[in-house]
């Protein structure tokens, strides 16, 4: 069995409740750092567990804490990024139903490092549910003086709020999360300014992700070089990873980095295999906007070493034979599936979900959204997949946002390790009879 | 004052004057813009609106929009943009219950396509559509985080996950019978993660 720092009680029944979690353990590194430590030298602590953001783009967690501006009289604020929209992605979901008071305790060790007296926490609004699950916890921690004024009796004090979306992806990224927190379109900001000068309101703000804030409390309750141990290299920790797909046992589960991708994918202690009996086909690793990649690369890198699941054996071999760890979404897909209508509803979604201030993206996402509609609709030729190969290699690193990568990483990797599939269905005109849908919000009429 | 929002509805000046959120709800309302600091109430505008949603059945018109404003001190427009961006907004009327099955990856591997054409056949709608009685309307939606429990659909604040066509019957059968708006702070969530 791995370590687990995250989820660890698990088992515990009604862990959710503030008695039980304080029971076993819960707010030790609020008291340990309110009591004995500076704000820096939990950052401190921080850097040298080398943690990196668990939101997908895995920048080291202390030194972005380190940019952040001080100046004088301006309230700086945390946020943290709870809109988990990316598909194939649950498991800050988990984190939050079942450990709530592990997210709590995170923000507030969190906002003391930083300074911040107020602090957010940003949830999508179809997690509605879980955001009055949060707001329990939020009461209990209030009652027991860990929130509000003088929490412990120094002289620290914080307010914690939550604060729903209304249905947007584009939303999880940090600075168009900032505009919804302000009450506005989620239109992402060109940067700089960086959140870290120029976040929430114009102040000085941290934005990071579920799983990156509860991660600090062990890195506070054991020490940052003790965390460093586990894992491999630049990768240490743990990572929460959320299994679909074709697997025999779908679910969150916690890892030591470093683990190797079969045993993951084929143990009894986490996915444990492939449904049915049957092969594995393809893998997304990381979330829907990692490049695909086929059996035999997600299995052993393209130099034949075993592939790890660490961000940089993931990552090994670029783009043209490797992938990301991203946020941790891990979709599996049998022998029987099909990598065109998978991409499909990946490009639809980037479609429907971009907010449109760029070209290359707006129009972009659409016109892969058709070509791919063509494909599934068996009215395809074969140099659309050349068409579509042009029009995903135009939009990379044109945009105010990552969201147009986004969409594009996934259409070049299908096509690069799943080509003669592409050409295949143009010639075979398969498909004929596949309906699809567009989600018609604001569009719904009364019949 | 009306013709500031620009809908696709009309504004009707006597339904405004009718529109005012219950005592909990504008108790709500004003505990949740003390979370931001003096001046920044419009912050609290997605929260609210989903709050006008649940009370002035199940959709936001011209006239609610208008209201909410009034209450930020924001303009109509402010609310407009707003609730037309984001997704669980609808400018137009919706059955009691929406369904909203997702059909993205995770999902369309678990056969939530068929789901979408069983409840179609079922309702005899499509996706889109309400049904005559008011009751239902059918909508497709993207990963909604329950892809490790897929097949899944969305009925107010509920996921209904692991889905069979046998589920999809009890839960039409227990809506029919319940008979009322499942806004989006209904919740009948059995946790299966
Ligand atoms: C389109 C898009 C969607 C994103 N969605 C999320 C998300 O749902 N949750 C998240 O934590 N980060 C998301 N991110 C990343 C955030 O912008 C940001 O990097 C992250 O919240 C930082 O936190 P971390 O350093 O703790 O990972 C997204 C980024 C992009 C470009
Ligand atoms: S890349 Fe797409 S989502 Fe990002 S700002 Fe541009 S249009 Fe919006
Ligand atoms: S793909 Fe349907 S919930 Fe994620």
């Amino acid at each position: 069995m791995g370590k687990k720092l995250l989820i660890h009680n698990d088992h515990v029944p009604n862990i959710h409740t503030y008695e039980v979690y304080r029971a076993h353990g819960g707010y030790a590194s609020v008291e340990k750092a309110l009591k004995t430590m500076t704000p820096d030298q939990i950052t401190d602590e921080v850097k040298k567990s080398g943690l990196r953001g668990r939101g997908g783009a895995g920048f080291p967690t202390g030194l972005k804490w380190s940019f952040l501006a001080k100046p004088e009289g301006v309230e700086r604020y945390l946020v943290c990024n709870a809109d988990e929209s990316e598909p194939g992605t649950f498991k800050d979901r988990y984190l939050m139903e079942r450990h709530p008071h592990a997210l709590v305790e995170g923000m507030i060790t969190s906002s003391y490092a930083l300074g911040a007296k107020t602090c957010y926490i940003y949830i999508r609004g179809e997690y509605f549910y879980v955001s009055r699950i949060l707001e329990t916890a939020i009461k209990e921690a209030y009652a027991a003086g860990m929130l509000g004024k003088n929490i412990l009796g120094t002289d620290y004090s914080l307010d914690m709020y939550v604060q729903v979306g209304g249905g947007a992806y584009i939303c999880g990224e940090e600075t168009a999360l900032l505009e919804s927190l302000e009450g506005k379109r989620g239109n992402p900001r060109i940067k700089p300014p960086f959140p870290a000068v120029a976040g929430l309101w114009g102040c000085p703000t941290v934005v990071n992700n579920v799983e990156t804030i509860a991660a600090v409390v062990p890195i506070v309750n054991m020490g940052g070089e003790e965390y460093a141990k586990i894992g491999v290299g630049k990768s240490t920790g743990t990572k929460l990873i959320s299994a679909s797909g074709h697997i025999n046992k779908p679910g969150v589960y916690e890892i030591e980095l470093g683990i190797t991708v079969e045993d993951f994918i084929y143990s009894e202690e986490y996915c444990g295999g492939i449904r049915n009996g049957k092969k594995m086909k393809a893998v997304v690793a990381g979330g829907s906007s990692v490049p695909i990649l086929p059996t035999d690369l997600i299995l052993k890198t393209a130099k034949g070493e075993p592939r790890l699941m660490t961000y940089e054996s993931l990552g090994d071999g670029g783009f043209q034979t490797g992938t990301m760890l991203g946020s941790g979404g891990f979709i599996v897909m049998d022998e029987d599936t099909s990598i065109v209508k998978n991409l499909y509803t990946f490009t639809r979604f980037y479609h429907h979900e971009s907010c449109g201030q760029c070209s290359p993206c707006r129009e972009g996402t659409g016109w892969m959204e058709k070509i791919l509609q063509k494909f599934i609709s068996g009215t395809a030729n074969e140099s659309d997949v050349d068409l579509l190969w042009d029009i995903q290699s135009k939009i990379e690193g044109k945009t105010i946002c990552p969201l147009g990568e986004a969409a594009a990483w996934p259409v070049a990797a299908a096509i690069r390790h799943f080509k003669q599939e592409f050409i295949d269905v143009a010639k075979k005109k398969e498909f004929k009879d596949v309906k699809h849908y567009f989600r018609l919000n604001n569009l719904v009429e009364t019949a | 004052m009306g013709s500031q929002v620009h809908g696709t509805q009309h504004f009707d000046q006597a339904k405004r004057a009718e529109i005012k959120f219950s005592d909990a709800a504008m108790a709500t309302v004003q505990e949740m813009i003390t979370r931001y600091p003096a001046g920044k109430q419009k912050s609290a505008l997605l929260p609210v609106l989903h709050i006008a949603q649940a009370e002035f059945g199940g959709w936001l018109s011209p006239e609610t929009m208008d209201y909410v404003a009034s209450v930020l001190h924001i303009k109509p427009i402010e609310v407009f943009e707003v609730a037309s961006f984001y997704s669980m907004y609808n400018l137009k009327p919706v059955g009691k219950c929406t369904f909203e099955v997702c059909q993205t990856s995770s999902c369309w591997l678990n056969g939530a396509e068929d789901i979408v054409r069983y409840i179609e056949k079922k309702l005899n709608i499509k996706v889109g559509e309400t049904t005559k009685d008011g009751m239902f309307t059918l909508k497709v939606a993207e990963c909604l985080g329950s892809c490790g429990t897929a097949p899944m659909l969305q009925c107010g604040a509920s996921f209904h996950e692991n889905l069979t066509f046998e589920k999809v019957d009890n839960l039409i059968e227990k809506y029919k019978n319940e008979n009322r708006l499942k806004s989006y702070t209904d919740l009948d969530y059995q946790n299966t993660l």
